[in-house]
């Protein structure tokens, strides 16, 4: 008789409270009223707010589970946090916004949790089979999500680019697993770190290395893998794209650092060279492209491809500082997207997205509110002290200085420059242009988005001010490689 | 008390936002009152002020990010003194001369002018890099929103341009600030954003060269040393009286001040490499400001293009490396804040009335506003140094210290203070004399009561400080020496005089002149 291995419950906690929570909304809508549908947002929250309270609880802890292939360390329950906080901020999104794109919300909400839980697996494989997994757990979701807004052709078709696309990228990424499972004859981190270490490196090793850069580039959205990204983001439900931008990018970026900063930590030199031009194409080709976006989703979509550069950059730099760079930046940048993408969804309405950037111009002087939190978010992606996405670039500026990437940093900041343009010209429009626009009637901001945009504006400004418990934080969860 | 300073204005912004927009005078009188209650509390730190030693003095010390070493510290000295004194005056006078001009979105006017003064202070009473940095950067966003929302008709323009123009250069500065927090990690084992700290650092010639060249961009920039003065003139002349007023005025200074503060004493070695390339800026930034400044048919193009010029004989001190130089340097950044912020406040007072600032647009003012032209014409004679005015005693320090470190430099120097009264007094001859051709100008009326009271501190000042000099020499002094001995200290060739006495003795010999200039 073959004997299970013991399951360590714990560790699965937070994404197992997810899973339930969206199983349970997926049957309760089957008996619900149509008008009660919205009581289904709420238990989607309440799902979401208990993984991360149940994270937050579980903080300390370092378990293992399934013979080494999941851990629930501090790393993990760092990104479980960042994806509940996600989760539950876009539902708070998206409780009056599905009922004007007219979106089922029983199974957006229900995705919206498997997608989660998808990440919450990413965030704490040890093994790149388990990684695999959860990036198709969040990715399949995904795909969904980003094609749901039925009535808007161009949702469907990010929906198939996005399949394709992402389809290809999961290609890559298992021939990457496969050619490594030749090279060291383990999928689990720590047997290939020990392979890496004492045996020596193939070039088979170097090939799978290249394979799975591939893969994370497609999610992460770095360039020349991010040609999807514009068009997914600008089609897929604004909702939908505020989670990719933040939930999905975070996501792909955990199991990337876990993988190349702890697993490859000892082969920095073999990948430093491809991820440090990777990182300058990327800042450098956001940025250039969202110079010239009028469409204010896509000028976002190219700026988190910028930003993905600025946390390519903290890869690069490695080391305790880069990753710890790399986590506080996530969540700097998370927040102050997220608000971004709020504001987006206010100033849109039914039948009248309001996506271009100068249908802003007026807006704030009209809405004082809107605007200063608009402007507040503009200001921290450029990296305006004293708000947040300063310091998290001032973290991984000091990260890259440090491990002595002098021209990385100075390229980094010039492709600040070079942002600044295009995110002042928002605020621009909304307060120094007096006419010429449309004038937006009205806001389609109800309590719960606009309790997601002073929360986001009130954490920008906050952990710009007082970044040192955040940075603490970001500073214990990531272990020493090694 | 220095953090008081620093950040009364920013709680007066916060205050103003609960304000409903309606009431307007309300939130004037509360930004006035917040401005009047700053300026009072930095003439407490001047009282209190110990001139008599070159360390810091109320210094205010927390640690703020502990995990990078960055502290909250603040401090003022000699050199930043008077430079904090100049903004919390100037400040009153700007909120007092928008109470005719400004009517639209008043409200948001005064914000962002409150924010601007926090920032502005705080750069210069920062001595924690990181801190100087976010103050630094802090001051660029209410000034380009001075600029594009209450500016003339290509504000956005004149706003992005500033932005832009002003982030390029910080934030190259920011890598090196940076670079210099992990040199002191490698070289004392603690990362620091100390000012005081990083003062040890040794630093080879060639990497200081890199350092220097990035810090200095943002400064040149922020200055304008010529080439770097393209934002300069849009700027100015979109910006609403208040905004020019206060870019002139403070925004420049801080470049000047950086320099003197944080470029020159962190990198000795390749300051002096640079004293040529920089003197022959500053002397062709002199005379190209002032040749520029000359063919303008706008006022306040005029009044922009002479500060190019001005701040050129800042330059030109300040490189000269002895005390004579710095201190002039010092104080006709003083006397530039005066005289150039006066000059904004006519040109504004007369664009109010008449809505033009052509010079070809006016004519014969002299007889149809006695009171304003005579202001007009003090302010004029401070900006062109006239003995027994402010400005003739920086200038005279300067010149004297050019001189001392390259003759050449003085003597080209001192083509742009004729060439100065040249254009100034020109300007002020088609403004003032002749017949009064316009016919709208004589319906013009002479200064208000509010406008004068905007000019009677400035004239003040301009007299006190070109007839007795020595209280702000004095307090500047134990400074200005220890941060050129910290510079001397990496001089190639030691000077073999006894520079100490002759340059004491030098001082007394100008204090004599200017006042027998007024006798």
């Amino acid at each position: 008789m073959i004997t299970p291995p013991p399951v360590n419950w714990l560790s699965l906690l937070p994404g197992l409270i997810l899973t339930v929570t969206g199983l349970l909304i997926l049957f309760w809508d089957l008996w619900m009223k149509p008008e009660e549908r919205r009581l289904l947002a709420w238990l989607g929250f309440i799902g979401f707010v208990a993984a991360g309270i149940v994270s937050v609880l579980l903080w300390g802890r370092n378990e293992s589970a399934f013979n080494g292939m999941l851990a629930l360390d501090a790393y993990a329950l760092f990104f479980n946090v960042i994806f509940c906080v996600v989760g539950a901020m876009t539902i708070l999104m998206s409780v009056h916004y599905l009922e004007t794109v007219e979106i089922q919300p029983g199974e957006y909400y229900a995705l919206l949790l498997f997608a989660t839980v998808g990440m919450v697996v990413m965030a704490a494989a040890t093994d790149l089979i388990v990684i695999f997994l959860g990036l198709e757990t969040m990715s399949i979701a995904v795909y969904v999500l980003a094609g749901m807004w039925i009535r808007r052709l161009q949702s469907s078709e990010a929906a198939l680019k996005y399949f394709l696309l992402g389809a290809f990228a999961s290609g890559f990424f298992l021939y990457g697993i496969a050619l490594l499972y030749g090279a060291t004859g383990s999928v689990q981190l720590d047997k290939i770190a020990t392979a890496a270490t004492t045996g020596g490196v193939s070039s088979l090793f170097l090939v799978g290395i290249a394979l799975l850069i591939v893969g994370f580039g497609f999610k992460v959205a770095a360039a020349p893998f991010h040609v999807w990204t514009p068009d997914v983001y600008e089609g897929a439900p604004t909702t939908v794209t505020a989670f990719m931008a933040v939930g999905v990018k975070a996501a792909a970026f955990a199991a990337f650092a876990r993988v190349f900063l702890h697993t490859f930590g000892s082969l920095h030199a073999e990948w430093e060279g491809i991820l440090w031009v990777l990182a300058v194409l990327t800042m450098t080709v956001g940025n250039i492209t969202a110079l010239v976006q009028r469409n204010i989703k896509r000028m976002l979509a190219y700026s988190s491809i910028a930003h993905a550069g600025y946390l390519l950059i903290a890869m690069v730099a490695g080391r305790d500082l880069g990753g710890a760079a790399l986590l506080y930046y996530l969540v700097a940048y998370g927040v102050m997207t997220l608000g971004a993408f709020g504001v987006v969804l206010a100033v849109g309405r039914q039948g009248e997205p309001n996506e271009e950037v100068s249908d802003y111009i007026g807006l704030g002087l009209r809405y004082p509110v809107l605007g200063a939190a608009m402007t507040v978010f503009m200001l921290s992606l450029t990296g305006v002290p004293p708000l947040v996405g300063f310091t998290g670039k001032f973290y991984i500026f000091s990260a890259a200085v440090q491990a002595g990437y002098i021209w990385l940093a100075v390229l980094g900041v010039l492709n600040s420059v070079i942002s600044a343009y295009y995110y002042i010209r928002v605020v621009v429009n909304m307060y120094m242009y007096e006419e010429g626009g449309k004038t937006i009637e009205a806001l389609s901001a109800r309590p719960a988005l606009v309790t997601a945009i002073l929360l986001a504006a009130v954490a920008t400004v906050f952990m710009g001010v007082f970044p040192s418990a955040s940075i603490s934080l970001a500073k214990e969860s990531f272990l020493p490689p090694g | 008390m220095v953090s008081a300073v620093v950040f009364i204005p920013l709680c007066a912004a916060l205050i103003l936002l609960f304000i409903p927009r309606e009431e307007e005078e309300i939130t004037r009188r509360v930004a006035f009152g917040a401005t009047v209650l700053t300026f009072l509390l930095s003439l407490l730190l001047l009282v209190e002020f110990q001139s008599d030693t070159a360390d810091f003095q109320f210094v205010e010390r927390f640690s703020w990010i502990e995990d990078f070493g960055i502290q909250y510290a603040v401090g003022i000295d000699g050199i930043s003194l008077f430079l904090v004194l100049l903004t919390t005056l100037l400040m009153p006078l700007v909120i007092l001369s928008s109470w005719d001009d400004i009517h639209k979105r008043v409200k948001e006017y005064l914000f962002f002018f409150l924010l601007l003064e926090t920032g502005m202070i705080g750069t210069f009473v920062a001595l924690d890099l990181f801190l100087f940095y976010v103050f630094w950067e802090v001051v660029l966003i209410p000034m380009s929103f001075l600029i594009g929302i209450w500016g003339g008709p290509r504000r956005i323009y004149a706003a992005l341009k500033f932005l832009l123009y002003t982030m390029v250069g910080s934030l190259l500065m920011l890598v090196a600030i940076l670079y210099l927090a992990y040199l002191h990690h490698a070289q004392y084992g603690t990362v620091t954003f100390d000012l005081l700290q990083l003062h040890k650092l040794t630093i080879p010639p060639e990497t200081q060269i890199w350092l220097f060249a990035a810090f200095a961009l943002s400064f040149a920039i922020k200055v304008p040393l010529f080439p770097l003065h393209t934002w300069l003139p849009d700027a100015h002349v979109e910006a609403p009286t208040g905004g020019s007023v206060i870019l002139a005025g403070v925004l420049l200074k801080m470049g000047t001040y950086g320099f003197l503060r944080f470029a020159m004493p962190l990198f000795p070695a390749a300051a002096h490499a640079a004293v040529p390339v920089i003197m022959a800026l500053a002397v062709i930034g002199i005379i190209y400001g002032a040749l520029v400044a000359m063919v303008q048919p706008d006022l306040k193009k005029l009044v922009a293009y002479s500060s190019v010029s001005h701040l050129g004989f800042v330059m030109l001190g300040l490189f000269a490396f002895n005390v004579e130089g710095v201190e002039g340097a010092l104080y006709q950044m003083l006397n530039h804040g005066l005289s150039t912020g006066a000059l904004f406040f006519l040109v504004g007072v007369i664009y109010e009335r008449r809505h033009t600032r052509l010079i070809s647009d006016y004519g014969g003012l002299w007889k149809q506003v006695p009171v304003y032209a005579a202001v007009f014409l003090v302010v004029l004679l401070s900006s062109i140094g006239l003995p027994g005015l402010n400005g003739f005693v920086g200038e005279f320090l300067i010149l004297l210290g050019a001189f001392g470190a390259n003759p050449w430099a003085g003597v080209l120097g001192v083509s742009g203070v004729v060439l100065g009264a040249v254009y100034m007094l020109w300007m002020y001859q088609r403004v003032m004399f002749g017949p009064l051709r316009h016919v709208e100008n004589t319906k013009l009326t002479d200064l208000s009561r509010r406008e004068v009271a905007v000019f009677v501190p400035l004239l003040a000042l301009m007299l006190v400080m070109g007839m007795y000099p020595k209280p702000f020499l004095i307090r500047m002094e134990k400074s200005v020496e220890a941060t050129l001995a910290r510079i001397q200290l990496a001089r190639p060739l030691p000077d073999p005089t006894t520079p100490g006495v002759e340059r004491a003795g030098d001082r007394d010999a100008i204090q004599e002149v200017s006042h027998s200039a007024t006798d």
